[in-house]
């Protein structure tokens, strides 16, 4: 996966901050990520705004947006409450989940921390379940260092079957070769093969006869096996949605382009 | 094949797990954890870790049964400590100089030959109201913010939650809402919106309805300036501004008390319901940045707060001065309602005028020492303010404050009722008329109930 960690090729291309001016966006990119891993920092070097940050878990309790310019694409930056998972029916966890299931991200940058890996990693399973266009920013690698832990970003990647990029958002290391990967994955130039946690043939079985029962039932779905997998877990949320007509609702309202880039969701979030 | 309906694939989906193992859900997230560690152990190696050592023996030291609290209580009592004898002089310094540009413009305006009431209105109304604002808010504002920023940033504040959890779980309510608590000592209305970290309804109402109990920003300079001048003179010089930071601490820790107990109150009638469980993570100790610090907390925090300040200060202090000249028979319109509100406010210990000032203040509680101050001192009456000793030369010796006034003034401003951003922003996050109603009164009839109380036990001796 070296080829998205180039760190030359991006000296050409300038990140612009563009705070909350949100005209003529070309594409969204979703900011997901465990409690107090720093998303909000990295969202603020991104975007040049001042989502207040600080060492305590559960500080963005909404769904910030912002903007920046990149290689002369701009981007909608949202950044997500963080959650720990995206199964439970927390409301956070639930703004973050429909957010990826419903808001078309064109990509996802999932941050983990680099000194607890393990904990972050079953985020980043659940989101891949959700989509593909992920890239996972590996930040706090300097507090890594220094607590002697050793993190192989390629392994990483290897492993999860997207690109992973190791950062320090405080200082601002790694972040164009952060955005040079997220620009190859909303493009589609560099193509992703997400590990899925598989399970039984049993399961296997019943994902593959749902997954197009769902697709008809609600064309444009962009996510039926997880739909799939979270109705065979009997998700009471996921029931409710599908037959209260929210699930197609929620699709086709994402699916109109102007809901997506609406100015009024700026900064506040939807909350 | 027809278009299947939502009954359909829900039967279907029913049907297809019963098929799976009775333990489908234990095992998804099962294979997801061993998939997360299998991976982990792969792509991380740990090597010694004489830092997380370090860590851990400064979490065991602070978040002790024992020294837990006490070193809590010590740092924030510093910061006060801090905050208090670092803006005594410049808040003086400042009030010199702006009550003296004040004074330059009332000469510039009446060589113009403007009317009186032109003058009177911009200058002794208008412009006094900021300057006074500036003098009193500024210096505590700009030392305050960036200390509590260092400790937020620190990773300080999940610490304090661990220290407190016990006692807000006796109280039926959640432990993080020591969080929200916390955040509630910057900006009530940013502490209420923090209650989103909490799931449960009925405790986040419970956080939401007891988190004006914490002193926040705009009123820690009423308690600073009462706290200097009635606790800090009964000292000698040297010691007065730990004896002040000491009155200050006591009042958080009785808001900290009024916290608890109007939880335990609220989960034991209306609302109640047993505390839920929750794991709170502590995150490791950061070397805090030092010019994000400063810029947050001076540029987000200070100036914005500041301007709300000033805002709400240029308004109020035309309102004064409106009604200080407007006069019906022999006195003034603010005579008059200081006067009819001097019954209720001799019952709880304080005056016509504090209250006035209260009612005036409700859009920002940081304006209610510049409005008292305004009305106490008339118009053009004096304006020269070289140090918290005329201050309380004026309170004292013109007014008749006592130490029961000083008291009771800071009691009433750590329970009144919340400034209207907080109430508007309780509104918006519950979407009740309810609520908010009981949010605005219940501490306000408290603040009412236990300054009264306070005043006739007072008098008694």
């Amino acid at each position: 996966m070296s080829e998205h960690n180039c760190g030359s090729c991006v000296a050409h291309a300038e990140l612009a901050r563009m705070g909350v001016s949100l005209d003529r966006i070309d594409r969204v990119v979703a900011l997901a990520g465990n409690p107090n891993t720093g998303k909000s920092t990295l969202f603020n070097a991104l975007t040049g705004l001042k989502q207040h940050t600080g060492n305590w878990p559960g500080k963005t309790v909404t769904r910030a947006e912002g903007a920046f310019e990149f290689s002369h694409i701009r981007y909608k930056l949202v950044d997500l409450p963080g959650t720990y998972s995206l199964l439970s029916a927390s409301h956070d966890e639930q703004i973050a989940r429909d957010f990826l299931l419903f808001g078309h991200p064109d990509a996802t940058i999932v941050v983990i921390d680099a000194t607890a890996i393990e904990r972050n990693l079953n985020l980043v399973l659940q989101v891949l379940e959700i989509t593909d266009r992920v890239v996972v920013a590996v930040n706090l690698m300097d507090e890594a260092k220094r607590k002697g832990i050793d993190v192989d970003v390629r392994t990483l990647s290897r492993d999860l079957g997207v690109p992973a990029v190791g950062i320090v958002a405080r200082t601002g290391e790694g972040i164009h070769a952060l955005l040079a990967t997220v620009d190859g994955v909303a493009s589609g130039a560099t193509a992703t093969k997400p590990l899925r946690v598989t399970g039984t043939p049993e399961f296997q079985r019943a994902i593959a006869e749902l997954v197009p029962m769902i697709e008809a039932m609600a064309p444009g779905v962009p996510n039926a096996r997880w739909i799939a997998i979270r109705l065979l877990d009997g998700d009471a949320e996921v029931e409710a949605a599908l037959t209260s007509g929210r699930l197609v609702e929620l699709t086709a309202a994402q699916q109109q382009t102007a809901e997506r880039f609406s100015r009024k969701m700026a900064v506040q979030g939807t909350q | 094949m027809s278009t299947p309906t939502a009954t359909n694939v829900l039967t279907r989906a029913a049907e297809l797990r019963s098929t799976l193992q009775s333990q489908f859900r234990d095992e998804t997230v099962k294979s997801l954890y061993a998939e997360a560690e299998r991976i982990a152990r792969r792509a991380s190696q740990e090597s010694g870790s004489r830092r997380y050592d370090f860590d851990q023996k400064i979490d065991r030291l602070v978040t002790s049964p024992v020294f837990g609290l006490p070193i809590m209580a010590f740092m924030l009592a510093t910061v006060f400590w801090l905050t208090i004898a670092g803006a005594n002089v410049p808040s003086a310094m400042l009030a010199t100089g702006l009550f003296w540009i004040g004074d330059q413009g009332i000469l510039l305006f009446e060589s113009l030959g403007l009317p009186w009431w032109v003058t009177g209105f911009v200058w002794d109304g208008v412009y006094r109201g900021l300057a006074w604002v500036i003098a009193v808010m500024l210096p505590p504002m700009a030392i305050f913010f960036p200390l509590f920023t260092m400790l937020e940033d620190l990773g300080y504040l999940p610490r304090v939650a661990f220290n407190l959890d016990f006692l807000f779980r006796r109280a039926g309510a959640h432990g993080k809402q020591a969080l929200t608590m916390a955040m509630g000592f910057g900006c009530n209305a940013a502490g209420v919106i923090a209650t989103r970290v909490i799931d449960s309804p009925r405790e986040r109402l419970v956080a939401i309805l007891t988190n004006n109990f914490v002193p926040c920003n705009g009123r820690f300079p009423t308690l600073i300036m009462v706290a200097t001048i009635f606790v800090g003179a009964t000292v000698p010089p040297a010691l007065a501004s730990l004896a002040a930071a000491a009155a200050v601490m006591g009042v958080v820790i009785i808001g900290v008390m009024f916290t608890l107990a109007v939880s335990w109150g609220l989960s034991h009638t209306v609302l109640k319901g047993e505390a839920s469980a929750f794991t709170l993570e502590l995150p490791p100790y950061r070397r805090p940045g030092v010019l994000r610090i400063l810029y947050t907390s001076l540029i987000d925090r200070t100036f914005f707060v500041l301007m709300r300040a000033l805002w709400t200060a240029a308004p109020a202090g035309a309102v004064i001065w409106i009604l200080a000249n407007i006069t019906v028979g022999d006195a003034s319109l603010a005579r008059h309602i200081a006067n009819s509100l001097n019954p209720l406010g001799h019952a709880i210990g304080l005056d016509g005028v504090v209250l006035l000032a209260y009612i005036i203040a409700i859009p920002a509680n940081e304006i209610v020492v510049p409005t008292m101050m305004m009305m106490y001192m008339g118009v053009g009456m004096m304006t020269e303010v070289e140090s918290m000793d005329t201050i309380r030369g004026i309170l004292v010796d013109q007014h008749g404050w006592t130490l029961l006034t000083a008291i009771n003034l800071m009691l009433f401003s750590l329970l009144h009722n919340p400034c209207a951003t907080t109430i508007i922003t309780i509104y918006k996050e519950t979407l009740s008329v309810k609520w908010t109603t009981i949010g605005t009164l219940l501490p306000l009839g408290l603040a009412f109930l236990v300054t009264f109380l306070v005043a006739q036990i007072w008098r008694l001796f």
